[in-house]
């Protein structure tokens, strides 16, 4: 059978690490790049003894979570302990959700260009970070740092529901809109707080039975997922169609750098964890109040964002898309909107001079630091024509550089329109007198002639005139 | 009551697992041991049990939450007087890294 006739089958399970200040069952910290053990105590670490208690934060944003991703919440949860022994583990056993996982059947809308489509979430489950493995090359042995042991996660289980590289890539960009709007994680997949490992079968387009699936870990960045999945199915085709052999069910580590993927030993595959409840952690009972508190601190989502814009800004689509792509650039233009009352070009300085800005810096929305009341002040002095749409960009740097207050900048820097009477004139009768020519060629019909005497007056004034206010009274002077 | 044969193979997995490596002797009172223990659990079949929830808590307590603030400074020093081996601030293990 030529490959072409085979379908992808894909179901992902996504860890997310929540945005939590403290670990999951213990006050210890959970920042980022603290000394080696820093944040650590005795639960983190596993000793004898001590008493793991829930973070009522991570449950919160565990259910936030769920609530976005149309899941059923499970009123009545509890945390179990899977068993396996590991240098990264010190518990030797890691605190998770088996039987009654916070959240449930599910389901989230993606977009690619071939349509919308739902991709189902088979369930949400909390659990805990583990310790980082560093090799140490001088001693050939294994160094263990446990500042991100017990660091809450959520592993998100999708439905194998997905066909294709760009179907996984707009789901993953869809949980990381949700789960960004939610602020439950800053989800970076380059950097470790959103992982993804991939589960991958074949089997003859249009059928419904499912092929023997193997688990890809090791998957750190968009393209990679890609690459995998086209570098996995292909190899189970030809291992189907070329060996005639049948797919073996075991999980591989993908080498991003020779784009293919090596079985990992069957002893850590062994997936014998034995589960059982942990009696540290008394059940986790729902209540009414608690959901309800949830629900009200939901935010409006992108896609409630994205209607709302249409009707009440009439932005177009492309504006939209960008304004939307991130909760924060989106207060901005919302505040900056409100303030100045002029959407549109609220929208454009952030969509494009803003972007501009972003890239040449390499910063993101969650760097900017200019105050939407700055912005909005600069975009109505340009369109009040008190700046050149020139000095209004120079302005607009520095308004995004140190948040400056924009008409004190243009006081500062000179860049504020003349808009005196007098000084006008008396440079308009000057370019007349020193230009005569330009002036009888404009009296004689020659309309373009005016440039050069609007030219002249903008440079006897250093570029502070309105060119078209300069352009109307000179027009007037030479009609008499 | 059935008698509970536990074979080599139930003993190999059962090192694996728990990261042990038995002598023959040591394997064969193993062996009889969780025969033992097996048999023993099997009496709590007699009880008719349909109908009851699973038991994983005695008290009946839940939602017992800590608030997300950090009440806990520099532990790596405790932390590590438990490490048989440590550099650089951290625990020392025989390498895990496959090449
Ligand atoms: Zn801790």
């Amino acid at each position: 059978m030529p490959y072409e006739q085979y379908e992808t089958v894909i179901g992902l399970e996504t860890h997310v690490e929540l945005a939590t200040k403290t670990k999951l069952f213990c006050g210890c910290s959970t920042e980022f790049g603290g000394k080696p053990n820093s944040h650590t105590c005795p639960v983190c670490t596993g000793m004898p003894g001590s008493l793991p208690v829930l973070n009522r934060q991570a449950l919160k944003y565990a259910i936030a979570v769920g609530l976005a991703t149309h899941c059923e919440i499970t009123r009545h949860s509890k945390f179990d302990r899977k068993n396996y022994f590991y240098p990264d583990n010190p518990q030797n056993y890691q605190i998770s959700q088996l039987y009654l996982p916070i959240c449930r059947n599910g389901w989230v809308e993606i977009s690619t260009p071939s349509g919308k489509k739902k991709i189902g979430i088979h369930e949400i489950h909390m659990e805990e970070d583990a310790g980082k493995l560093i090799h140490d090359e001088w001693t050939d042995s294994s160094l263990v740092d446990y500042n991100r042991s017990g660091v809450p996660l959520i592993e998100i289980v999708s439905e194998p529901d997905m066909r294709s590289g760009e179907e996984v890539t707009a789901y993953l960009e869809k949980l990381r809109l949700i789960l960004s709007y939610l602020g439950a994680s800053d989800c970076k997949l380059e950097e470790g707080s959103m992982r993804a490992d991939v589960n991958i079968s074949v089997r003859p387009a249009g059928s419904s039975l499912f092929g023997t699936r193997c688990e890809m870990k090791n998957i750190n960045s968009f393209k990679a997922i890609e690459r995998c999945i086209r570098g996995e199915a292909e190899r189970q085709i030809e291992r189907i169609e070329e060996d005639k052999k049948e797919v073996v069910q075991e999980t591989r580590r993908w080498d991003d750098n020779k784009e293919s993927s090596k079985a990992m030993r069957s002893k850590e595959d062994a997936k014998d964890y034995r589960y059982f409840p942990d009696p540290d952690l008394v059940p986790i009972d729902v209540s009414d109040e608690l959901l309800a508190e949830i629900k009200e601190e939901q935010p409006e989502f992108q896609e409630e964002k994205a209607v709302r814009y249409k009707e009440e800004y009439g932005l177009p689509d492309g504006d939209i898309r960008v304004l939307t792509s991130d909760k924060r650039l989106a207060e901005i233009f919302e505040e900056t909107a409100k303030l100045s009352g002029l959407p549109k070009k609220a929208s454009n300085w952030l969509i494009v001079e803003t972007q501009q800005l972003m890239k040449e810096k390499n910063e993101e929305p969650k760097d900017l630091h200019f105050s939407p009341e700055h912005l909005a002040v600069l975009i109505k002095m340009a369109d009040e024509n008190k700046v050149s749409s020139g000095a209004a960009r120079q302005i607009f740097n520095a308004v995004y550089e140190n948040d400056c207050d924009p008409e004190a900048y243009a006081k500062e820097k000179g860049l504020l329109i003349v808009h005196d009477e007098g000084a006008l004139r008396a440079a308009a009768e000057k370019a007349i007198d020193s230009n005569p020519k330009a002036a009888a060629d404009y009296r004689a019909g020659k309309e373009k002639a005016i440039g050069a005497l609007v030219g002249f007056v903008m440079k006897e004034l250093h570029g502070k005139a309105d060119p078209g206010q300069a352009g109307q009274l000179l027009a007037g002077l030479l009609k008499n | 009551m059935s008698e509970h044969v536990i074979d080599d193979d139930t003993i190999d997995n059962i090192e694996i697992l728990a990261k042990l490596s038995l002598t023959d002797e040591e394997r064969l009172q193993a062996k009889a041991d969780l025969s033992e223990m097996l048999s023993y659990i099997d009496r709590l079949n007699e009880l008719d049990t349909q109908g009851v929830e699973p038991m994983s808590h005695v008290f009946k307590v839940s939602n017992v939450f800590r608030e997300d603030v950090v009440t806990n400074g520099d532990g790596s020093a405790d932390t590590l007087s438990n490490a048989p081996a440590r550099k650089d601030g951290m625990y020392q293990v025989p390498r895990t890294f496959e090449e």
